[in-house]
């Protein structure tokens, strides 16, 4: 390909075809990968390329995606390099051929010696104290497992503490929860475990799985039947693009009455509405209203952190005005009497709380919850995620926005209903349970000097985690402390090399910090050992999507170096520790670390995911329930694109049948009652109103379209760097220019917790004395302003926090190069 | 960002090109030096009179097709100089109007000079070299190499940085 970019190789028809789920959002569009030698390409004409397209002339809009970052050229372990071209599938239910800007780039971040990939981890590496060594898989995890067993041995678990992803995609998956899992709480049965973003190890959806309901409970499809969609804290055009663009937006453009006709028979049917709650004015927001008209979306721009009263008042209203579902309350709940009373709340009230006029509050009420004619009940889904699951108070939100939910029957197995989350991740749990239930702070622990280990598997708590800033500092100086005797010990075996860290960490109050990664990251700055590991399409991987729907990803490279997915890593470290224990005849621990003979990720597959439910097998929580085992690898193939919704009802000759609502019949409670749980509107937590009062700014954060999560890809593609060269905060152009701030100036964010970097970004949408800053980059880390406060499960308020704002600097070539026009679309 | 062709090399790549067909077709690698420089490392873009410089009026877009007809495109003159702008005040850029996710007709929108797609509400910002604003395309909207002969004030399009919708090669 020329500099210019302007031309790419067409697959040949006998280019290898296999297929890709999208690794990045919860959403999982669905990909095809063809594979074909380096120097050869298809022809123009319809049966000379491997796309049936002809090329010998124009296509026409919305035939196909194929662009430059569509295509790479990989090396093979053979030495073999192949063009691969990675495209979204036409026929998937998901995505019907679109890809959006994050899944557009699969491609591209393939590994090549130059590409994006340039700096992933080929080779495990070890720091001597001075320097990175390159080293051997065997002498890593000697050291690895050497350090873990002389800690386990004389301390216990809890001094090994884990910080691990339990989701689907890239750096996840069933193979590798499983994998992990069986490591940490089956093996080494530690408790001192937390989540890649949380600071412990718990459910983001405490409430709602108490009430009995999962959090992913209807399909994709119900979006598009339904009368309206409830969206609460998320901007799904840019954080779950093709399920907005594919099955929401259709629903509001009245795309789909045809289908309500045939599924509602003599129901009152029209186009969907939108009601979107969220104090900012997000690109999904502008976006529904250039769509469809503004009088087709309520935009309910809410006081940050006033949802538990927001929903208390919608609640305390609808049941006033009669409108919950009593026949539905009486057969299949409880507890609903409870709820109104601790709930209640006016709608003055609310409106004073939440900053929303008592007129748009009724106009919400009625859109979403007042029957239909013939007094049939609006089909109401309601669909949230950061903004509560990161809110204030997790806990009581959920219970308050599912009070709502459940009492005007809107789960419970209704077509085009729902109380989802949107999700961040794709999701792919199989695990032992956690061996004792307990919810450590992990983070806590680790600044108040406990911990002697930390195994950071797929997670960069330095980008991610709340009070970032002390937390990578006692991190840091905990670090340096193993570093130091590293490099003390001149001439050390790796045994001597192992008691040196063991003294440094049983001592003198070290840490000894591993990173198991793609890449990296920010976290090598404090780690001492780094171990590679490979993402889908070097390997095989199964994960599930926002509507539970299972496909197999399919490997089609060899993965860079001596990287090897994360159940096989597992695996290597539980049979490196089973040879320790049997060297020295210890046959009790030794029996511990049994189990992990995996030579494939089939096997870990297998041994977890088939297991669950099965006799003998013990406990193990999986998303693929107890019929997981009806699910192979051999059938996901033949499932392809479209998979199986789980939980797996049945295989029909060599097809696997799924499920595609929940809740029909009961809910996932003993009694099989959906249990309606008190929310009173608690006001602000006190570290954070402390915050409020003191500093100007709320902080706002989340995500960016164009980027993936932490930016671990996308700070090494241009595409994307070249658009954010750091963190941008967005302000508003009154409060910026009282300050002194252009667009492109450096401004610095600090409270008492922290301070931190960014790049301003003058947006008018932006309320004044407000502000929205990327979450989770590596350039800028917004979390070092965020208080410690944590719900009752130690669920975080990342969106909570108050801070002063002031220019710092200036960046021209930032100014010249970086558009600050706005991204909220209009015309 | 952008790559500038001179007239120069233009003109010999362009020269170089018609003696070039045959020999490339042949397979031969020639032995003289001035056969040496048959065939073209770059696509075989026809170079095609856009414009005057002097009729533009700031930020009215003028359309044309370039490389081929089946390729709209649209120039406009922003007033003050931009990344890859030609002409007297270095302020004149083009690019291909379809958008580079799925090739919807993108608009141009004069109130804050971006190119706007409708059908996934992709914004490209025409006076940064086509940066993509937000959106779901992979790519910068593709810009026109643009080349500005002051004797005449014409603005010639000569290539195209980035791949044309709907195209395996922009030059078909």
């Amino acid at each position: 390909m020329t500099i210019r970019k302007d031309r790419v190789a067409l697959p040949p028809v006998n280019a290898q075809k296999t297929n890709l789920t999208c690794h990045f959002c919860i959403v999982g569009c669905s990909y095809h990968v063809y594979k074909w030698p380096e120097n050869r390409e298809g022809g123009r004409a319809p049966h000379q390329n491997a796309l049936g397209l002809d090329f010998r002339k124009q296509l026409p809009p919305l035939t196909v995606i194929m662009t430059p970052p569509m295509q790479n050229v990989i090396t093979d372990k053979d030495g073999r390099r192949y063009n691969i071209m990675i495209l979204p599938d036409k026929n998937a239910v998901v995505n019907q051929g679109l890809s959006s800007t994050r899944g557009g780039r699969l491609a591209t971040i393939m590994y090549t010696p130059d590409g994006v990939g340039r700096e992933r981890l080929k080779y495990p590496r070890v720091h001597t104290g001075d320097q990175w060594l390159d080293t051997t898989w065997d002498a890593a995890l000697h050291l690895y497992a050497g350090v873990t067993k002389r800690i386990l041995d004389k301390h216990g678990p809890r001094e090994l503490m884990f910080d691990t992803f339990d989701h689907g995609g890239a750096g996840g998956g069933f193979e590798n929860t499983w994998g992990t899992g069986k490591l940490m709480f089956t093996a080494l049965q530690t408790p001192t475990v937390r989540i890649h973003n949380r600071p412990a190890y718990n459910s983001e959806c405490h409430a709602t799985r108490e009430m009995g309901i999962m959090e992913l409970n209807n399909s994709y499809e119900d979006a598009e039947v339904a009368d309206v969609i409830f969206a609460i804290g998320d901007n799904a055009y840019e954080t779950q693009t093709n399920y907005f663009l594919v099955h929401w937006l259709p629903n509001l453009q009245g795309a789909t009455v045809d289908k309500k006709k045939k599924w509602f028979p003599g129901e009152e049917v029209g186009a969907g509405r939108i009601i979107i709650v969220d104090p900012r004015r997000t690109p999904t927001v502008a976006i529904c209203e250039q769509a469809v008209g503004k009088e087709n979306v309520l935009h309910l721009d809410i006081e940050p952190g006033t949802d538990i009263a927001l929903f208390d008042g919608l609640f305390t209203y609808v049941v006033d005005q009669g409108w919950h579902d009593r026949d539905f309350i009486a057969k299949r709940t409880k507890g609903f009497d409870e709820a109104v009373k601790a709930n209640k709340m006016s709608l003055e009230e609310c409106s004073k709380i939440t900053g929303i006029p008592v007129d748009k509050l009724k106009q919400a009420a009625e859109w979403a919850y007042k029957p239909k004619a013939g007094g049939k009940p609006k089909r109401t889904m309601h669909a949230y995620e950061k903004g509560i699951i990161w809110g204030n108070d997790n806990y009581l939100i959920q219970s308050a926005l599912l009070d709502l939910a459940i009492a005007t029957h809107n789960v419970g197995g209704r077509r085009g209903t729902g109380a989802v989350r949107m999700g961040g991740h794709q999701e792919g749990y199989t695990r032992p349970p956690h061996p004792t239930g307990e919810k450590i702070y992990v983070d806590q622990e680790v600044i108040n000097g406990k911990g002697m280990m930390y195994t950071a598997w797929g997670a960069n708590p330095f980008q991610t985690t709340l009070n970032a800033e002390q937390h990578r500092e006692t991190i840091l100086h905990r670090s340096q402390i193993v570093k130091e005797a590293m490099a003390r010990a001149r001439g050390a075996t790796t045994d001597q090399m192992a008691d040196a860290i063991y003294e440094a960490v049983s001592q003198r109050g070290g840490l000894f910090l591993v990173n198991i990664n793609l890449y990296p990251t920010m976290l090598a700055e404090a780690a001492h050992l780094m171990l590679p590991a490979a993402h889908p399409g070097e390997t095989n991987l199964t994960s599930m999507n926002g509507e539970r729907r299972m496909r197999l990803s399919e490997k089609f490279m060899d993965a860079p170096g001596e990287a090897r997915m994360d159940c096989l890593i597992a695996a290597y470290i539980a049979n490196t520790m089973k040879a320790m224990y049997e060297k020295e005849g210890n046959a009790k621990m030794a029996d511990r670390f049994k189990g992990f003979e995996w030579k494939t990720e089939e096997d870990a597959f297998n041994d977890g995911f088939r297991q669950a439910g099965q006799p003998g097998a013990g406990p193990i929580d999986s998303q693929g329930g107890d019929t997981g085992y009806l699910a192979t690898y051999a059938l996901l193939r033949k499932a392809g694109s479209n998979g199986v919704q789980l939980p797996i009802r049945e295989v029909k000759g060599d097809k696997l049948i799924g499920t595609e609502m929940l809740y029909t019949d009961k809910f996932g409670t003993d009694d099989g009652l959906a249990h309606f749980k008190p929310a009173p509107w608690p006001g602000l937590p006190k570290p954070v109103a402390e915050q409020k009062a003191k500093y100007r700014f709320w902080i706002n954060s989340g995500r960016t379209n164009e980027h993936w999560q932490t930016s671990y890809h996308d700070q090494y593609w241009d595409f994307t760097r070249d658009r954010y060269p750091m963190a941008y905060i967005e302000l508003n152009p009154e409060d910026a220019k009282g300050l002194g701030i252009a667009s492109g100036d450096i401004v610095e964010v600090h409270n008492d917790w922290g301070s931190t970097y960014a790049m301003a970004y003058l947006a008018s949408e932006i309320k004044p004395d407000q502000s929205f800053m990327i979450f989770g980059e590596p350039n800028g880390v917004m979390n070092d302003v965020t208080t410690s406060w944590t719900d009752r499960n130690i669920i975080p308020y990342y969106k909570g926090t108050w801070a002063d704002i002031r220019k710092v600097g200036s960046m021209e070539d930032f100014k010249r190069t970086v558009s600050f026009k706005s991204r909220r679309f209009t015309i | 960002m952008t790559q500038h062709v001179s007239r120069r090399d233009f003109f010999k790549m362009s020269g170089s090109l018609a003696a070039g067909a045959g020999v490339a077709a042949a397979g031969l690698a020639p032995a003289t030096a001035e056969a040496a420089e048959v065939g073209s490392a770059i696509l075989p873009y026809k170079p095609e009179v856009v414009t005057r410089a002097q009729s533009m009026k700031v930020n009215q877009p003028e359309h044309f097709n370039f490389p081929d007809a089946s390729s709209p495109c649209q120039a406009v003159k922003m007033g003050q100089a931009v990344p890859g702008g030609v002409g007297p005040d270095k302020d004149i850029v083009a690019y291909s109007t379809l958008c580079t996710h799925q090739g919807c007709p993108t608009v141009y929108d004069a109130n804050d000079r971006t190119f706007k797609c409708p059908c996934h509400f992709t914004i490209f910002d025409a006076e940064k070299g086509g940066q993509m604003v937000c959106g779901q395309a992979t790519e910068n909207l593709p810009q026109i190499v643009l080349e500005y002969d002051a004797k005449t004030d014409s603005v010639t399009a000569v290539a195209v940085e980035g791949l044309i919708y709907g195209r395996q090669s922009n030059v078909l």
